[in-house]
């Protein structure tokens, strides 16, 4: 492992197409559901707890034997109802594949594969372990979503990189529980879901105008 | 590992994979893809108008598709679609996130997805258009997007816009500074910008344009014209 490698991989700086994505936040501002930093913070909490956990766990899955990646594919849409959300995965998995093939040597895992899975054979090619995946899984979960506040409602980015502090031991706890299960049956590895964000995400894709791509 | 994808026939020639299982390809290679513009500029200088008249100029004459990036997603190709200049199976919108010149220099991911996609849909091209969202002097093109930019500029922005440089209008391919038209209203000597733009280009291309009389952008045309026929 390499610690100098996995802030590479973790890097909101990644052109990995991250920066296009809310994580389902735009939906929720423009329902008044978040306002603040407090609401941002409820926000994340949920999305480590559900979608986070998933990603995590998959990313770590994917990188323990990244051979099972059509398999997680597979289980990954059977856990993402929304279309739009499986859209915005495929995107970002794709777009990561990108990045990650130009850095390391990643196995064919198709041309779109889900988010968490083209993460986790990313960290695989570069040598790291499942939980290192899935802490960069976490990690984006909520730096993604983190983001887009600061941008979409002009939060103070002090205030909201204190919250992400806070929620960093959740993110390593999470990733923990998630990188334990790396080597389940992919229909017994966790399937936490936000009915909220998934309905919220179609939406979303219908709106006129939007600043996201998700 | 993925057996449905490299069957081995009773007649194969021995031979062993060095690497098995690690896709072989680099991304974006050279091959026979369109060649690739760039348009960049300042909100309102009419970059959706400039790619408006390529369509309608050069529509005809090559296989030409678009890629916009405006920040209200799809308005800029719905104003290419209720102009009629192209169909819509060749323009696509890409999102950025707030962020427009990160999406055209340090995140070029989902441009390339759709311009990937637009050739794998549409067959070989000629040429794609990437038009950037609104933005401000500094927003420049990656070269891993794109081969050549233009930045449009217009005289109502004032004067002094050459002279203020920044890397848009030093660094680009050509500089077109547009509503040339409107130069007598808005009290902008068009001179001072050709002597700043030439001071500040040296050998690189500016031309002056106005939309609103040349429907096909005539020079900005010519000047793709020459570097497509380089091409082939």
């Amino acid at each position: 492992m390499s610690l100098a490698t996995l802030l590479l991989l973790a890097d909101g700086r990644l052109p990995s197409g991250g920066h296009a994505h809310s994580g389902g936040l735009e939906p929720q501002i423009a329902a008044g559901r978040v306002r603040d930093v407090d609401g941002l913070d409820g926000f994340l909490r949920g999305r480590l707890a559900t979608g986070g956990l998933v990603s995590a766990a998959f990313a770590a899955a994917a990188c323990a034997d990244t051979g099972r990646a059509a398999e997680l594919d597979v289980g990954l849409d059977a856990r993402t109802p929304s279309p739009a959300l499986r859209r915005a995965s495929r995107a970002q998995g794709r777009a990561l594949l990108r990045a990650g093939r130009a850095m390391w040597p990643v196995p064919a895992i198709g041309r779109e594969p889900h988010q968490p899975v083209a993460l986790g054979a990313l960290a695989a090619a570069a040598g790291l372990t499942p939980v290192e995946a899935a802490v960069a899984a976490a990690h984006g979960t909520t730096t993604g979503s983190a983001s887009a506040a600061v941008r979409l409602l002009g939060l103070d980015p002090y205030a909201v990189h204190a919250l992400l502090a806070r929620l960093a031991p959740e993110c390593d706890r999470i990733a923990a529980v998630a990188a334990a299960r790396s080597g389940d049956p992919v229909d017994e590895l966790p399937a936490a879901g936000a009915p909220l964000l998934d309905i919220g995400a179609e939406h979303h894709a219908t709106w006129e105008v939007r600043l996201f791509a998700s | 590992m993925h057996p449905e994808l490299h069957e081995h026939g009773p007649d194969e020639v021995p031979h062993t994979h060095p690497d098995p299982g690690v896709d072989p390809h680099t991304p974006l290679a050279g091959g026979p893809r369109a060649l690739r513009i760039g348009i960049g500029g300042p909100v309102g200088s009419g970059k959706t108008a400039l790619v408006a008249a390529l369509c309608r100029a050069l529509g005809e004459e090559i296989r030409l598709a678009v890629v916009t990036n405006d920040i209200y997603t799809t308005e800029d190709a719905d104003f290419l679609l209720r102009n009629g200049v192209l169909p819509a199976e060749r323009i696509r919108a890409v999102e950025t996130g707030c962020c427009p010149h990160t999406a055209i220099r340090d995140d070029i991911s989902a441009n390339l997805d759709a311009v990937e996609d637009l050739e794998e849909k549409l067959g070989p091209l000629d040429l794609v258009l990437v038009e950037s969202g609104g933005d401000n002097l500094t927003a420049t093109f990656s070269k891993g997007l794109i081969d050549q930019q233009i930045f449009v500029v217009d005289v109502s922005g004032g004067d002094k816009v050459p002279r203020k440089g920044g890397p848009g209008v030093t660094t680009a391919d050509l500089l077109v500074i547009n509503k040339t038209d409107l130069a007598p209203m808005v009290g902008a000597d068009l001179s001072v910008m050709d002597r700043d733009a030439k001071a500040r280009r040296h050998e690189l291309p500016t031309v002056f344009l106005s939309l609103a009389e040349d429907k096909q952008a005539t020079p900005v045309a010519d000047w793709i014209r020459g570097l497509v026929a380089a091409r082939v």
